[in-house]
């Protein structure tokens, strides 16, 4: 499949090739609607932008550093690596662009009430923090199992003044935290925002995450220019449903010459069950607001996925990156629960640098991609996120239990 | 006049949903069985999907039994080929948009039709989703359910122009609290569909009781129940048909 895809006319129709689509129940697509239409009014708009643009400055501390890592670069002996560090924003994570954009458009709709669902927690934090901001209410919705991985992050929302619910039906995780939050949005629409953590759901929540979350490479490119007055060769990025991906990617899918890779969790590997390698292994279905691609059965029963980072456990991923996949314009590659944790280690070790463990599933592409090619070569990778959140989980991992009492 | 609007004509009709495969594929056909014997003018077979989130809590339990029995698609249509051997009531299926689009949207309307299913409700197949559907059940002549809600607003003329079989009216129990604004509300999008179709409009919205579907029967052409026959099922497992039955006489007549 060789179809071209030129991701500005699929934003504004919400038509990712085939992909993407507005598949809610009935009770929901006025609202979608309306969201559609504020989004529209709103995104070149000067004071939105400038107001969008100032908290991103002054609020969530970008733009981000592109580092370069010197380390890495002479130790993995090939390609010249430059980190992306969206660690380093306020809330430690990607999820705060988005979040801000997503609650502008909230606040000019007249909504007074956010909710979001979150895996790892790093998008329920960033909503909880500036619903805190914006003076809104805020429900988080998430998987009773990540809610007992993740209760730090748990306790940080609290903290912000958000109400966490521990979503307990189906598998507990983060599919189900979307389920229920989709549930609430359709009782409470009339005062109430669905912000969208990730590039997934009906349009236009692809289109503004990935409007939202493209500073990313907006910033990158301009910073490469800066340093070595050129074009990156790679890009790569981690990828759930996508957002800290599409942000990374988006300025670059017209400039044939930057290669695209996006890593996707496989968990124990992809010849187990115990896998959300959806790239690899899923088929075209319709789930959550989009037609896109999904790990399912034969009966188009969703499937119950695994990773070790809760933020990359999500049996689909979005429609622009389907569609990215389909055209040949990007690739996507999957990455071990051992591949990386082996990274989240050895970027800690040469770099200093403490990563999510979703980021590290790019760290460990990197590793394996940069000693292939030639010195003068360039590679970015996006960090999404910090790590502190999975020092626990990773330590357990290596059979060592940390006694925070 | 298709099979699903004419089982309007004999007044106002009663439809009863049941879960496909909760517990199990003999309990289905038997319940099924049951609710025509007791006059239910059309049934809603669900077919179980994993991740249900246009229904509550008790349609999903009851889709997570199903699942335990070992449902699957096949499945659902064998039981329909046992129940539609004995009785002749009109069937719809209740399902989200994945199951028939992974079957295949022809493969799935040529198994409905030919079993005798005469119309689907997708939840999460907007109206600005169709398209893709259309084709094929018009093709197999299978009615496409239309759902309109309170907040469907500006969308009611486009919503009601385009039904067929029966229109499904659908509100969220969240808001039966305030009972008399809900009732003015609701008869007056029952008003303002009508403006537009003389496809007859069911609603289906967490109604319990014989008294709650006599009130709504003023102004709705039929009562859809879901959850309270679902609870019947939940209740008495494998032996539910008789309990099932007694429920649908007790609505049927309420409505009469």
């Amino acid at each position: 499949m060789t179809e071209t895809y030129t991701p500005e006319q699929s934003m504004k129709s919400g038509r990712y090739l085939d992909y993407g689509g507005q598949y809610l129940p009935e009770i929901l697509l006025p609202e979608i609607k309306r969201v559609e239409a504020a989004y529209n009014k709103y995104k070149d708009d000067p004071d939105f932008l400038n107001e969008f643009h100032t908290l991103l400055r002054e609020y969530a501390g970008r733009p981000s550093l592109l580092y370069y890592a010197k380390n890495m670069t002479e130790d993995l002996g090939g390609a010249q690596i430059y980190l992306k560090r969206e660690d380093l924003n306020h809330t430690g994570a990607h999820k705060i662009n988005n979040v801000i954009g997503q609650a502008l458009i909230a606040k000019r709709m007249g909504k007074k009430r956010l909710i979001a669902e979150t895996g790892a927690g790093q998008h329920g934090v960033a909503t909880a923090t500036i619903a805190a901001l914006f003076g809104m209410e805020c429900e988080i919705f998430m998987g009773k199992m990540d809610t007992d991985r993740q209760r730090l992050n748990v306790y940080r929302m609290e903290l912000l003044g958000a109400k966490v619910h521990a979503v307990t039906s189906g598998s507990q995780v983060l599919k189900d935290a979307v389920n229920a939050a989709l549930q609430n949005y359709a009782a409470r629409s009339k005062d109430t925002f669905y912000v969208m953590g990730s590039a997934v759901g009906p349009h236009p929540f692809p289109a503004m995450v990935h409007d939202f979350q493209s500073v990313i490479s907006k910033e990158s490119k301009q910073q490469l220019q800066d340093v070595a007055g050129r074009l990156p060769d790679y890009v790569v990025a981690c990828v759930g449903g996508g957002s800290n991906a599409i942000g990374s990617f988006a300025e670059y899918i017209e400039d044939p010459t930057v290669q695209l890779i996006g890593c996707e969790a496989a968990g124990k590997g992809v010849n187990t069950s115990k896998t959300a390698a959806t790239m690899k292994l899923g088929s075209t279905g319709i789930f959550h607001g989009m037609k896109s691609r999904f790990l399912q059965n034969k009966d188009g029963q969703i499937d119950a996925v695994y990773s070790i980072s809760a933020g990359l456990d999500y049996p689909g991923v979005g429609p622009e990156h389907v569609a990215l996949m389909d055209s040949g314009r990007a690739q996507y590659v999957p990455i071990t629960d051992d591949e990386a944790v082996n990274a989240f280690e050895y970027i800690a070790k040469e770099e200093g640098i403490i990563a999510a463990i979703e980021s590290c599933h790019a760290v460990a592409e990197v590793q394996k991609l940069a000693p292939t090619l030639p010195k003068d070569k360039i590679i970015i990778c996006t960090l999404s996120g910090r790590g502190d959140k999975d020092v626990a989980s990773i330590a357990k991992y290596r059979g060592i239990e940390l006694n925070e009492d | 006049m298709s099979k699903l609007t004419a089982a309007f004509t004999k007044g106002k009709a009663f439809i009863p949903f049941i879960v496909a495969g909760d517990p199990d594929e003999d309990s289905t056909v038997s319940n099924i069985i049951a609710m025509a014997k007791a006059g239910a003018d059309i049934i809603e077979l669900g077919i179980p999907f994993s991740d249900p989130v246009a229904d509550g809590p008790v349609i999903q339990e009851g889709d997570l039994r199903a699942f335990a029995g070992g449902i699957t698609v096949d499945a659902v249509f064998d039981i329909v080929a046992k129940a539609r051997k004995q009785v002749d009531t009109p069937f719809v299926f209740l399902t989200y948009a994945n199951i028939p689009f992974k079957y295949g949207y022809d493969k799935f309307c040529a198994r409905c039709a030919e079993l005798g299913v005469n119309g689907l409700v997708i939840p999460d197949l907007p109206i600005e989703e169709q398209d893709e559907i259309r084709p094929f059940t018009q093709k197999y002549g299978l009615d496409l359910i239309m759902l309109i809600t309170l907040n469907s607003g500006d969308r009611v003329p486009a919503l009601a122009k385009k039904a067929e079989g029966f229109i499904y009216v659908v509100s969220s129990e969240g808001i039966t609290g305030e009972r008399d604004e809900f009732d003015a509300r609701l008869s007056g999008l029952f008003n303002e569909i009508k403006k537009y179709t003389d496809v007859p409009a069911a609603i289906g919205f967490g109604i319990h009781t014989p008294e709650q579907a006599a009130d709504l029967s003023r102004f709705a052409d039929g009562i859809i129940v879901g959850s309270a026959i679902v609870d019947i099922a939940a209740k008495y497992k494998t032996a539910a048909a008789p309990e099932i039955g007694k429920y649908t006489e007790a609505m049927k007549a309420a409505i009469s």
